[in-house]
C-alpha cells in the first residue's frame, strides 16, 4: 500500500466523480421498481449526502430508465430537494395564513435580524439556514418553527434561538 | 417495588411542539424521584391546543387533566398525582367534563386522546375493527350501499357523495384497483388529518381496508406530506403492528381477501394535494395536474381504477359500516350529514379540533368556544377552507357551517379549518399572499395559474400604491374571472376565492387613500 493512499484515506477521502456516482446508483438501486421510486430515491440520496449533487442525474437517468431532462425536472418541482448544501441547523419558519394572524410575519422579521439571515439564505459559516414552510399543521399554536427536527410552537425569536443553541449543543456532543 | 404511576401525555406534533417532550422527561425523573415508577402513555391529543401540553391520570374510573404543563411544573405534579387529595393549581377535574370536550360529537375522534396510538388492543377495546368485521361479512355492493346510505361526502373540500365514487371504482373492470389516501393536508389552518393519524392511526388503516373490500382494490397508498414526520412514524409503526396481527396482508382477518398498504412520503409541493397532481407525484413525477375526463376512480394511479380520498373521509368509513349509514346520515343537515371535525385555528384563544355535526355555525365556532381572539383585539376576519378558502367579515360569521350554506355565500367549508384575525389584519395584504401562495406553489402546467399568479400579485401591490385604482380593479375582476374559468384545477380556479372575498367585505383595506388618511 502506497504511502499517499494512506494519507488520502485517513485525512480526507477524496472522492472522484465515479466514486459519487456509483455511491448514488448504490443508494437507489433498492427504489427501482417501487411505486414513485424516483421521489424516495432521491430523498435517500439527499439525506445521506446533504444534497443532490450534479451527479445525482446520470446516476438516477440510468437506474430509473428515465432521461436526465426528466429527472431534472422532477428534482425541480419538488421544494424538498436542494442542488447545494445547507446550514447544519435548518430553521423554517411557517409563512401561511394561520401563523400570519397570529404574528407570523413580525416573528420572521425578527428571527432575520437575530441571526442577521434572510429567509432563503445560509450563513457564511454554514451553520444555519432560514426557510419559509407553508404550514406544519400547528396552525391553533402558532407562530410555528421548526429547528432541525424540533417543533416549536407560540414561537419567538427567543425561543427558535434557544432551540437552535440546544441543537448546536447536542451537535457537540 | 415502587408503586407504578400511570401518566397520559401526548404525542402529538401541537403538544411536543409547547414541550410535552420535556415534561415526559421531567415527569419520569420526578416520580423516581418520588419513589414512584413512571409508566408514561403517549397518546393523541385531545385537541384541546391551549391546555397542551396536557397531562392525564385514571381516577375512580375517569381520566383527570393537568394543564397546561410545564416541564418546571414536574415536581408539583407529580405529587398532587401521588396524593388524589392534594390539590394542584392546573388541576382541570375530569377532562370529558370540560365544555369544550363535552359539546362535541366525536365518531370520527372518539378515541384520538384516549388510547395508545400504536395499541391494537386498545384500540378493539374502544371499538376498533367493528366495520372491518361487518364490511367482511358484506358483498361489495352492499358495502358500496353503506357509504351511499350514509351520506358521506369528500371531507378534503370539494364535499363530493363518497358513495358514488366507491361505487364507480367497485364497477370499473380492472386486473389492479387502488385505494389511494390523500395525506398531503397543506392547507394552513387545518389539522385533522395529522391529528388522527398521530392520535389514531388504526383508523385510517381499518377505515382503508374497508375500502379496498368494498371496491375491490387490494393495494393502498398513504400519499402524506413530508412536513409531519411524527404522523409518518406512528403510521409506519401502526402498519407493521397491522401487518403481524394479520389485519394487513395476503388474508384480511382471516378472511382470504388481500389487502396491502403502505405510506409514501411527499416532497414539498401544495399542489399534490390535488388528487390528480398527488397520483402523478405518487408515480414518481413531477406533481404536474392531469384534465379530468378521465376521472381517477376510472382511469388513476398507473391508468388504474383508484379511489382516492381524504384522510378524514376514510377515517368515517369504519363507523358507518359498524353503526350503518342510517346512524352516519342522522347527524347534520340537508346534504351535509355526519360530523366534521372543524379546526379553530389563526389568532384565537381556544384553538383545537371541535367535531360536531354540520350546522353550526362560524360565530358558535370561533367566539363561543374559540373564545374569540387570543390577542384579546376585536375579531374582524374568518378565512374559512384554507388558502382558497374565502374572507368572511362579522356580519357573516352566524352563517351554518354545512357545504350548501357556504357555497351560497361565496365561500366553502373545505377541509374544515378556521383561520381567525383580529383587526390589525390587513385584507390587501391577505389578497396579494393568496397570489403569491398560489405563484410559490402552481404546478405551471395551465397559464391562468401560473401566470395569472404573478400578474394578480402586481395588479393588487399597484392598487396598495392607489395607482390607477379604478383600471387595476377592473383589471382584478377580470383576471380573477379568467383564473375562475380558465384553470385546470382547484389551485388557479379557487386562488381568486380569497382576494375576491377580501375585496367585496373588506373594500376599505383597497382604497390607498382611505389607508393613508387613517394612518395620519
Amino acid at each position: 500500500m502506497g504511502r499517499g493512499w494512506t494519507v488520502c484515506a485517513t485525512i480526507q477521502p477524496v472522492r472522484t466523480m465515479t466514486d459519487i456516482r456509483s455511491t448514488i446508483t448504490a443508494i437507489m438501486t433498492p427504489h427501482a421498481g417501487r411505486t414513485g421510486g424516483l421521489i424516495t430515491a432521491l430523498r435517500a440520496v439527499q439525506d445521506a449526502l446533504g444534497h443532490l449533487p450534479a451527479e445525482t442525474d446520470a446516476a438516477a437517468a440510468s437506474v430509473f430508465n428515465l432521461s436526465r431532462a426528466e429527472v431534472k425536472g422532477v428534482i425541480s418541482f419538488y421544494a424538498d430537494f436542494h442542488r447545494e448544501q445547507k446550514g447544519r441547523t435548518v430553521v423554517r419558519l411557517c409563512a401561511a395564513e394561520a401563523c400570519q394572524s397570529q404574528g407570523g410575519r413580525e416573528l420572521r422579521a425578527d428571527v432575520e435580524q437575530r441571526f442577521a439571515l434572510k429567509t432563503g439564505a445560509t450563513s457564511a459559516s454554514k451553520d444555519m439556514t432560514l426557510e419559509a414552510v407553508y404550514c406544519l399543521g400547528l396552525c391553533s399554536v402558532g407562530p410555528a418553527a421548526m429547528v432541525g427536527d424540533r417543533l416549536v410552537g407560540r414561537a419567538t425569536a427567543e425561543r427558535v434561538e434557544a432551540a437552535v443553541s440546544r441543537r448546536a449543543r447536542e451537535a457537540g456532543r | 417495588m415502587s408503586a407504578p404511576l400511570r401518566i397520559f401525555l401526548p404525542l402529538d406534533s401541537a403538544a411536543v411542539a409547547l414541550g410535552a417532550d420535556e415534561v415526559a422527561e421531567a415527569l419520569a425523573e420526578a416520580a423516581r424521584h418520588a419513589g414512584a415508577e413512571p409508566v408514561i402513555i403517549r397518546t393523541g391529543s385531545r385537541g384541546m391546543h391551549w391546555l397542551e401540553p396536557l397531562v392525564e391520570v385514571e381516577r375512580d374510573g375517569a381520566r383527570h387533566g393537568f394543564g397546561p404543563i410545564e416541564a418546571s411544573d414536574a415536581a408539583s405534579l407529580v405529587k398532587a398525582l401521588l396524593d388524589p387529595k392534594a390539590s394542584h393549581p392546573k388541576a382541570l377535574g375530569p377532562v370529558e367534563e370540560i365544555a369544550f370536550l363535552k359539546k362535541q360529537t366525536r365518531l370520527t375522534f372518539a378515541r384520538c386522546g384516549v388510547v395508545d396510538p400504536l395499541s391494537l388492543a386498545d384500540y378493539e377495546a374502544h371499538g376498533g375493527l367493528e366495520g372491518l368485521r361487518k364490511a367482511l361479512a358484506l358483498d361489495s355492493a352492499a358495502i358500496c350501499e353503506e357509504i351511499m346510505a350514509s351520506g358521506l361526502r369528500g371531507r378534503g373540500g370539494a364535499g363530493f357523495p363518497a358513495g358514488v365514487k366507491w361505487k364507480t371504482v367497485a364497477g370499473a373492470t380492472a386486473d389492479q384497483k387502488y385505494i389511494v389516501c390523500n395525506a398531503d393536508e397543506g392547507d394552513s389552518g387545518t389539522f385533522a388529518d395529522r391529528m388522527i393519524m398521530e392520535g389514531d392511526p388504526f383508523s385510517l388503516i381499518e377505515g382503508m381496508t374497508i375500502a379496498g373490500i368494498g371496491v375491490g382494490a387490494t393495494q393502498g397508498y398513504i400519499y402524506l406530506r413530508s412536513e409531519y414526520p411524527v404522523a409518518a412514524r406512528i403510521l409506519n409503526e401502526a402498519i407493521r403492528a397491522a401487518y403481524e396481527a394479520g389485519l394487513l396482508g395476503a388474508s384480511v382477518l382471516g378472511s382470504g381477501k388481500r389487502f396491502d398498504l403502505e405510506v409514501f412520503i411527499g416532497a414539498g409541493a401544495y399542489i399534490c394535494g390535488e388528487e390528480t397532481s398527488l397520483l402523478s407525484s405518487l408515480e414518481g413525477r413531477r406533481g404536474e395536474v392531469r384534465a379530468k375526463p378521465p376521472l381517477p376512480a376510472l382511469e388513476g394511479l398507473f391508468g388504474k381504477p383508484t379511489l382516492v380520498h381524504n384522510v378524514i373521509t376514510l377515517c368515517a368509513a369504519p363507523t358507518i359500516l359498524a353503526k350503518g349509514g342510517a346512524f352516519y346520515r342522522d347527524f347534520g343537515m340537508g346534504k351535509s350529514t355526519g360530523t366534521m371535525p372543524f379546526q379553530i385555528a389563526g389568532n384565537v384563544k381556544h384553538g383545537g379540533l371541535f367535531e360536531t355535526a354540520f350546522g353550526v355555525t362560524v360565530r358558535e365556532l370561533v367566539e363561543t368556544l374559540g373564545g374569540g381572539t387570543r390577542s384579546g383585539r376585536p375579531v374582524r376576519a374568518v378565512q374559512i377552507g384554507g388558502p382558497l378558502g374565502a374572507y368572511l367579515p362579522q356580519s357573516l360569521l352566524d352563517l351554518k357551517m354545512d357545504y350548501e350554506t357556504m357555497l351560497a355565500n361565496g365561500a366553502g367549508v373545505g377541509h374544515g379549518g378556521l383561520v381567525v384575525f383580529d383587526d390589525t389584519v390587513d385584507l390587501l395584504a391577505q389578497a396579494h399572499y393568496a397570489f403569491e401562495f398560489c405563484a410559490e406553489e402552481s404546478c405551471g402546467k395551465c397559464t391562468p395559474c401560473r401566470v395569472g399568479a404573478v400578474r394578480g400579485a402586481e395588479v393588487v401591490e399597484r392598487i396598495g400604491r392607489g395607482e390607477a385604482r379604478e383600471a387595476n380593479l377592473a383589471m382584478l375582476e377580470d383576471l380573477c374571472e379568467l383564473m375562475v374559468d380558465g384553470s385546470l384545477c382547484a389551485m388557479g380556479g379557487m386562488t381568486p376565492i380569497p382576494v375576491q372575498s377580501a375585496l367585496k367585505h373588506f373594500p376599505e383595506d383597497f382604497d390607498a387613500r382611505v389607508q393613508r388618511r387613517a394612518a395620519e
